[in-house]
C-alpha cells in the first residue's frame, strides 16, 4: 500500500485517497470533431516511468492534486497543486512505454 | 519394525499415571515434563507435553503415518519441523473451532487438542483411493484436462470431487474472534534466528522503534536445536539472554506466533498473528498492518528433500528436522536413522543422531568428495560412510523398513553393482538449502543464482529492505550474527538513529560446515521420484510437461501444479526447476523461478475479514427517525447503505396487502414517509449558478428563488448519471437534491470538476445530507394535516405551488418545504434539522389521524412512482442510457450552452431513432406478475431476437392492473403497438404506452 504526501495534510495512507487518472488532460470545446471527443474521453498514455496524475483526498482535505509517480516502481517523485504547470524532473522526464 | 531401540525411553520408570511415549527420548528438549497434555488423534488417545506440536507429539508416540497424498493416497508421514510441511496437513480442533489443513510442525499441543487425517476414504489404513497409486501412469500431469473428455467432464466431475479434495469444512461456528490492528515503527525484523536477534539487538540499542516478528511460539528459530557456541557459550543461553535483553528495552515489540504474510508497496508488511489464538477465555486472531521505515528480512532458508525413488515413504525426513526433532523436542524420529545428502551440513545431523545414542547405520553421499572436515568427524566416530552413492529404492508400506543404496555409475551405464540394502526406520536427507526469499521477491527485489550453495539470494531491491543470514545465503552460525548486526545496525541509521553498538554475539565462522550440493538427479523410476509431495508430482509429470513442450517454469508450474498446494512450493519448487533446467539442458538461472506472491503462509479467512462479519461486515446507516418507524412495526430493509422501512405490517397482513394499504390510503387520504437518506448538497458563491448550469442538462441560470426544478446530470460520456431536484435558495446558493445511493459520489463528482476543470468558478460545495431529516407528507388530505401543525408557513394552493419552497418554522423547528413530489400526489417535503425527525413524525402523525394519514414504507412509494412513470435512476436506466433514451430530448435541445455530457450527445450513436428508449407497458389481458428483467421480443426467422426489456414492473393497486416501464428499441415512435414479453418461458402480449399512467395531466399533483 502506498503512502501520498497530500499538499494540504501531509503524508497519508493510499486508502485515504481515490485515483483520478492522468492529469493535464485538456478538455476540448463543444466544437471539436468525433475524433477529437472520442480521443479525449477514452485514450490515455500508459506509459512505464514517470506518469502525472490526478488524486483526490477523499478521506480528508476533500481536494484535489497532482503526482510524479513512477509507475514501474510506485516512486514518489513530487506533488503539485491542481492547475500548476508539471515541474521538469532532471533525468527522469522523457521515457517512454 | 521390532527392533528394541537402544536409546532409553522417556517414562520408563516414572509412575503409571503419565503414558510411556515411545520416541521420547529420556532427557532435554525445550518441553515441560511437569506438564503432560493429552490429545486424540483419528479418535486414538495420545500424550505429549506443554512446549511439543502436535507432530513432535505424533512422532513421540511413534505415529508414523499422518495422511494420505492428495492423488495417489500414499501414506505420509511429518516431513518437516516447520512452515514447509507438506504431509501432516491435519483437521484440528484445539478448543476453538474445527481448522482444516492445520500444519501439524506449526500447531502448538494443547490440553484436550483433537485431530483427524484429511484425505483417506474409508480410513487411514486402508485407503480405497490408493488404487490410483497403483495405475498411476493414467494419473500423469494433464490427466483431467485428457482423460475426461469423453463423453464430457461433467459425466466424471462428481466422482472426481468426491476423492479430489482435501479437508472439511468445519460444521460448527467458529469460536474466534479477528482484528485489524495497524502499527508504524522504525526497524521491522523478520526473523528471530541468530541473524534476527542480531539485527534486532543492533538496530534496538540505537533507540530505534523495533518490531521483532517470529513465526513460531518460541523466538530463536535455528538457536532452538543447533549446536554451537556465541561468545564461550551455548546457543541457547546466548538465546535466552539476548530475548532477556530485548524484552528489557521499551522500544522492542516481540512478536512470536506471528508471522510476516505479505509485503507490499513502500513498506507496507502484513503480519498473521496467533499470539492469542490458545487463550482460554478469548481465542484471538489479529491481522497486523505494519508500515516499516526500513526492514530486515533474517527468515532462514528451508531445507531441500533429495529426489529420489520411494522418497515420501513416513520416515524420510528433512535433515534438519531430524535434528530439530531430537534436540528440542527430544523425539526421536525412528531407532535406526540413515543420512543421505549432497552437501556437508548435513551429516551434523548424523553427529547429533549419534550424540544421542541412537543408531546410524549411513551416511550416503551423492558426491565422491566430499569435505576433509565432516569426513574425517565422521571416521572419527566410526560412522559407515558410502560416497558417490545416491539411494535405488525404498521399502516399508506404512514406514521406512530399508533403503537401496547404489553407485551413482549404475544410472550411467544401465548395470547394477554394488547394490546394498540398509535397513533402517527413518532416513534423514538433505538436498541443499533454498533461502526464505519469498517476502524480498514479494517486495520487488530481484533473485540471483548462487551456483556455490545451488540455491537463489536476494540480489537488488528498490524498497528500504535488508537481508541477513541464512535468507541471504549465508549459512552457518558466525555469518548469520555478523551480517545480522551490521543490516540491523544500519537500518537504524537509515531510519535516523546513531548507532554506536558494537557486535554482542560472535560464532567462530570457520566451525560452519559449507552448503554447496551437487545436484544428481537420475531417473530410476521416474514416476516414483517424488518432486512435489503435497500435490503429488513426480519427476515423470516433469517429464511428461517438458515432451509435450512446456518448458517456461511457469507453465510447468500450472501444467503439473508443482509448488501449487498449501505449502506453495517451499521443498518442492527449486528440484522441480532444476529438474525442469536438468530436462531441456539448461542452466537453472536460465530457467528461472516462478512468482512469489502473498501470502507466505496459509493466512485464515477470518484474519482477512478481521471484525467485519455479521452486523459489521457492511454497518447499515440509520434514519433519524428509526425509533419512530421501529415502534410502528415498520419491516426495515437494506437500501444502499441505509437501513429504511420496506412498509409496515399490521396484524394478519402479507407484505402485499400492506404495500397496497399504503399506496391505497396515501391516493385517498395522506401518507408520510421519511426520506431523510436523500442525498442534499448545497452550493454557495458567486458563480454557483454558472457551474451547476455546467453540470445539469437543464437551465439553472432562468431559475428564480424559492422555485425548485427536476433536474437530470449526465457524465462526460453522456450517460445518465443522476436525476433529482434543484432549488434556488437566494442568489448564489442552491440545493441539490440526490438520489440516496448516490449522495456521496455526486458530492466527489461536482468537487472534481469544480477543482480539476473550472478552479476559476468562486463556489463552495457542502454535502448536508446527514444534517436535514426529510419527512414528505402527501395525498389528497395532506393540506389539511398540515393545517393541524403549528407553523408560520402559508400552505394554501395559491401561496405555495407545485415545484417551489417555503421556508418557516414548523412547530418551533427551522423548516425548509419543497412542494415535489414522486408519488402524483399533493406532496410536502418537510425537512428539519435532523435530531427532530422523531418529534415531528409524532406531531404531524396526531394531526393527521383525522384524516387517516398513514406512514408509507419504500414499497409503497416505489409503486406509486411506477404508476406515475417516473424515471428511476439504475432501475430504468444503466451504463448506455442518455436523455434522449428516457424522453429528456426536449430539454438538451433547448439548452444552448456547454454542460457536461452536452458534446457526447451529439455523436450519430446518441442521435440514433432506433436506440433502447423508455416506454409504459400495458399488460393485455389479465394482470400477471410481470417481473423486471423479462425480455421484450420479435420474431425473427424460426426464432426470436430481443429487442428490449422490462424495467420496472408491479400490479397497480390504484388502477388495478400490471403497470411497467421498459426500454424498447425505437419505443418513443412505437406508442400503440403491441410487442411479446417473455420471462422464462412466459409469453405476454404489452401494448407500448405513455409512461404515466396515472393522472397524466397532473391535476392531483398541482391541486
Ligand atoms: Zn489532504
Amino acid at each position: 500500500m502506498m503512502q501520498l504526501q497530500c499538499p494540504y495534510c501531509g503524508v497519508r495512507d493510499e486508502m485515504e485517497f481515490r485515483f483520478g487518472g492522468q492529469s493535464h488532460i485538456t478538455r476540448p470545446s463543444p466544437e471539436a470533431t468525433d475524433a477529437e471527443w472520442a480521443d479525449y474521453l477514452f485514450n490515455r498514455d500508459n506509459l512505464k516511468g514517470v506518469h502525472a496524475e490526478r488524486w483526490y483526498h477523499g478521506f480528508g482535505c476533500g481536494r484535489w492534486f497532482n503526482v510524479l509517480r513512477d509507475t514501474s516502481t510506485h516512486e514518489m517523485l513530487g506533488v503539485y497543486r491542481m492547475g500548476a504547470p508539471r515541474p521538469a524532473l532532471p533525468g527522469k522526464d522523457g521515457e517512454t512505454p | 519394525m521390532s527392533a528394541k531401540c537402544a536409546h532409553a525411553a522417556d517414562g520408563a520408570g516414572a509412575p503409571a499415571k503419565v503414558p510411556v511415549q515411545p520416541a521420547r527420548l529420556a532427557k532435554g528438549g525445550l518441553i515441560d515434563r511437569d506438564a503432560p497434555l493429552e490429545f486424540t488423534f483419528n479418535g486414538r488417545r495420545y500424550h505429549g507435553y506443554a512446549g511439543d506440536t502436535l507432530a513432535s507429539a505424533l512422532l513421540a508416540n511413534r505415529v508414523r503415518v499422518v495422511g494420505r497424498s492428495f492423488k495417489y493416497h500414499r501414506p505420509r508421514g511429518v516431513l518437516s519441523a516447520g512452515v514447509e510441511e507438506p504431509n501432516a496437513l491435519l483437521e484440528v480442533d484445539a478448543g476453538y473451532g474445527s481448522e482444516a489443513l492445520v500444519r501439524a510442525t506449526m500447531q502448538p499441543l494443547t490440553q484436550g487438542l483433537t485431530a483427524r487425517h484429511t484425505n483417506s476414504w474409508p480410513s487411514l489404513g486402508w485407503d480405497l483411493g490408493r488404487i490410483v497409486d497403483f495405475t498411476r501412469p493414467l494419473w500423469r500431469a494433464g490427466f483431467y484436462n485428457k482423460t475426461f473428455m469423453w463423453p464430457g467432464w461433467h459425466w466424471y466431475e462428481g466422482a472426481i470431487r468426491r476423492v479430489a479434495g482435501i479437508g472439511r469444512l468445519p460444521a460448527a461456528p467458529d469460536r474466534r474472534s479477528y482484528y485489524h490492528q495497524n502499527l508504524h515503527c522504525d526497524v521491522l525484523v523478520a526473523g528471530s534466528g541468530p541473524a534476527g536477534l542480531a539485527a534486532a539487538l543492533a538496530a534496538a540499542s540505537s533507540g530505534a522503534h523495533v518490531v521483532l516478528v517470529e513465526q513460531d511460539r518460541e523466538p530463536g528459530g535455528t538457536l532452538l536445536f543447533e549446536a554451537g557456541r556465541i561468545d564461550g557459550e551455548t546457543a541457547d543461553a546466548w538465546r535466552l539472554q539476548t530475548l532477556h535483553r530485548l524484552r528489557q528495552m521499551p522500544n522492542v515489540r516481540l512478536m512470536p506466533s506471528a508471522t510476516v504474510t505479505g509485503y507490499y508497496d513502500h513498506n507496507v508488511l502484513t503480519v498473521h498473528d496467533r499470539v492469542d489464538i490458545t487463550h482460554p477465555q478469548r481465542a484471538v486472531e489479529r491481522f497486523w498492518k505494519i508500515r516499516a521505515k526500513e526492514v530486515v528480512l533474517a527468515t532462514g532458508a528451508i531445507e531441500q528433500p533429495l529426489v529420489f525413488a520411494g522418497n515420501d515413504r513416513p520416515g524420510i525426513m528433512l535433515a534438519s528436522a531430524v535434528r530439530h526433532y531430537i534436540v528440542r523436542y527430544s523425539v526421536t524420529p525412528g531407532c535406526r536413522v540413515a543420512v543421505a545428502a549432497n552437501h556437508d551440513e548435513a551429516w551434523r545431523t548424523a553427529f547429533v543422531l549419534q550424540d544421542h545414542d541412537i543408531d546410524v547405520p549411513l551416511i550416503a553421499d551423492v558426491r565422491s568428495e566430499p569435505g576433509e572436515a565432516v569426513l574425517a568427524e565422521a571416521r572419527r566416530r566410526g560412522l559407515e560412510v558410502r560416497l558417490a552413492a545416491a539411494i535405488t529404492n525404498t521399502y516399508g508400506t506404512k514406514g521406512l523398513r530399508s533403503i537401496e543404496v547404489g553407485t551413482l555409475a549404475e544410472f550411467v551405464d544401465g548395470t547394477r553393482r554394488d547394490t546394498s540394502s540398509v535397513r533402517c526406520d527413518a532416513l534423514a536427507m538433505s538436498g541443499g538449502w533454498s533461502p526464505a526469499v519469498h517476502l524480498y521477491s514479494q517486495a520487488g527485489g530481484r533473485l540471483r543464482y548462487d551456483s556455490t550453495h545451488g540455491c537463489f539470494v536476494p540480489d537488488r531491491c528498490r524498497q528500504r529492505v535488508r537481508v541477513a543470514g541464512a535468507a541471504n545465503g549465508s549459512f552457518g552460525l558466525g555469518a548469520a550474527l555478523r551480517e545480522g548486526h551490521a543490516v540491523g545496525a544500519a537500518a537504524a541509521e537509515a531510519a535516523g538513529f546513531a548507532t554506536t553498538a558494537r557486535q554482542y554475539g560472535h560464532a567462530a565462522e570457520a566451525d560452519d560446515y559449507p552448503v554447496s550440493p551437487l545436484r544428481a538427479h537420475r531417473f530410476s523410476s521416474a514416476d516414483r521420484q517424488w518432486i512435489d509431495f503435497a500435490h503429488d508430482v513426480t519427476v515423470a509429470d516433469i517429464e511428461q510437461a517438458v515432451c509435450e513442450n512446456y518448458v517456461s517454469v511457469e507453465h510447468l508450474k500450472r501444467y503439473t501444479t508443482t509448488g501449487m498446494s498449501v505449502d506453495q512450493g517451499k521443498t518442492s519448487n527449486l528440484n522441480a526447476l532444476a529438474m525442469l533446467a536438468q530436462l531441456t539442458a539448461r542452466t537453472i538461472p536460465q530457467v528461472g523461478t516462478t512468482t512469489f506472491r502473498p501470502n507466505y503462509t496459509p493466512v485464515t479467512l477470518g484474519a482477512i475479514a478481521g471484525a467485519r462479519s455479521g452486523e459489521l461486515y457492511a454497518p447499515a446507516r440509520r434514519m433519524p427517525g428509526h425509533a419512530w418507524h421501529a415502534a410502528r412495526d415498520a419491516v426495515f430493509d437494506s437500501y444502499g447503505d441505509w437501513l429504511r422501512p420496506a412498509f409496515y405490517a399490521k396484524v394478519g397482513e402479507s407484505r402485499e396487502q400492506a404495500i397496497r394499504r399504503e399506496v391505497l390510503s396515501q391516493r385517498e387520504a395522506a401518507g408520510l414517509f421519511e426520506g431523510s437518506p436523500l442525498g442534499k448538497i448545497e452550493v454557495v458563491g458567486p458563480d454557483a449558478a454558472e457551474f451547476l448550469n455546467r453540470i445539469y442538462v437543464n437551465n439553472v441560470l432562468t431559475l428564480k428563488t424559492a422555485q425548485v426544478r427536476y433536474g437530470l446530470m449526465l457524465n462526460e460520456n453522456g450517460v445518465v448519471l443522476d436525476d433529482g431536484v434543484f432549488t434556488k435558495l437566494a442568489d448564489g446558493h442552491y440545493l441539490l437534491n440526490t438520489t440516496g445511493a448516490n449522495a456521496d459520489r455526486i458530492v466527489a463528482w461536482l468537487c472534481e470538476w469544480h477543482q480539476c476543470e473550472w478552479p476559476q468558478l468562486e463556489l463552495l460545495i457542502s454535502p448536508v445530507t446527514e444534517q436535514w431529516a426529510a419527512l414528505t407528507v402527501a395525498g389528497p388530505a395532506a393540506r389539511e394535516v398540515l393545517a393541524g401543525i403549528e407553523t408560520d408557513i402559508d400552505f394554501s394552493a395559491e401561496a405555495f405551488p407545485h415545484m417551489s419552497l417555503r421556508c418557516g418554522l414548523i412547530e418551533g423547528l427551522p423548516a425548509r418545504v419543497q412542494r415535489v413530489s414522486f408519488t402524483g400526489e399533493r406532496s410536502f417535503e418537510i425537512s428539519v434539522p435532523a435530531d427532530a425527525a422523531e418529534t415531528l413524525c409524532q406531531r404531524i402523525e396526531r394531526a393527521g389521524a383525522p384524516y387517516g394519514l398513514v406512514p408509507v414504507g419504500v414499497e409503497a412509494v416505489l409503486v406509486m412512482r411506477l404508476e406515475k412513470g417516473y424515471l428511476h435512476v439504475g432501475s430504468d436506466t444503466d451504463g448506455t442510457t442518455n436523455p434522449f433514451d428516457v424522453g429528456f430530448g426536449a430539454i438538451v435541445d433547448r439548452k444552448q450552452t456547454d454542460f457536461v455530457g452536452s458534446r457526447s450527445l451529439r455523436r450519430p450513436n446518441d442521435q440514433r431513432v432506433d436506440r433502447r428508449q423508455l416506454v409504459g407497458l400495458e399488460l393485455l389481458g389479465g394482470s400477471a406478475p410481470l417481473r423486471a428483467g423479462a425480455q421484450l421480443v420479435e420474431s425473427r426467422g424460426t426464432g426470436y431476437r430481443s429487442v428490449g426489456f422490462v424495467t420496472s414492473a408491479c400490479v397497480s393497486p390504484t388502477l388495478e392492473r400490471t403497470v411497467a416501464l421498459g426500454m424498447l428499441e425505437g419505443g418513443l415512435a412505437r406508442k400503440g403497438d403491441v410487442v411479446t414479453g417473455m420471462d422464462e418461458g412466459r409469453q405476454y402480449r404489452l401494448r407500448v404506452v405513455s409512461p404515466c399512467v396515472y393522472d397524466p395531466a397532473g391535476e392531483r399533483i398541482n391541486g
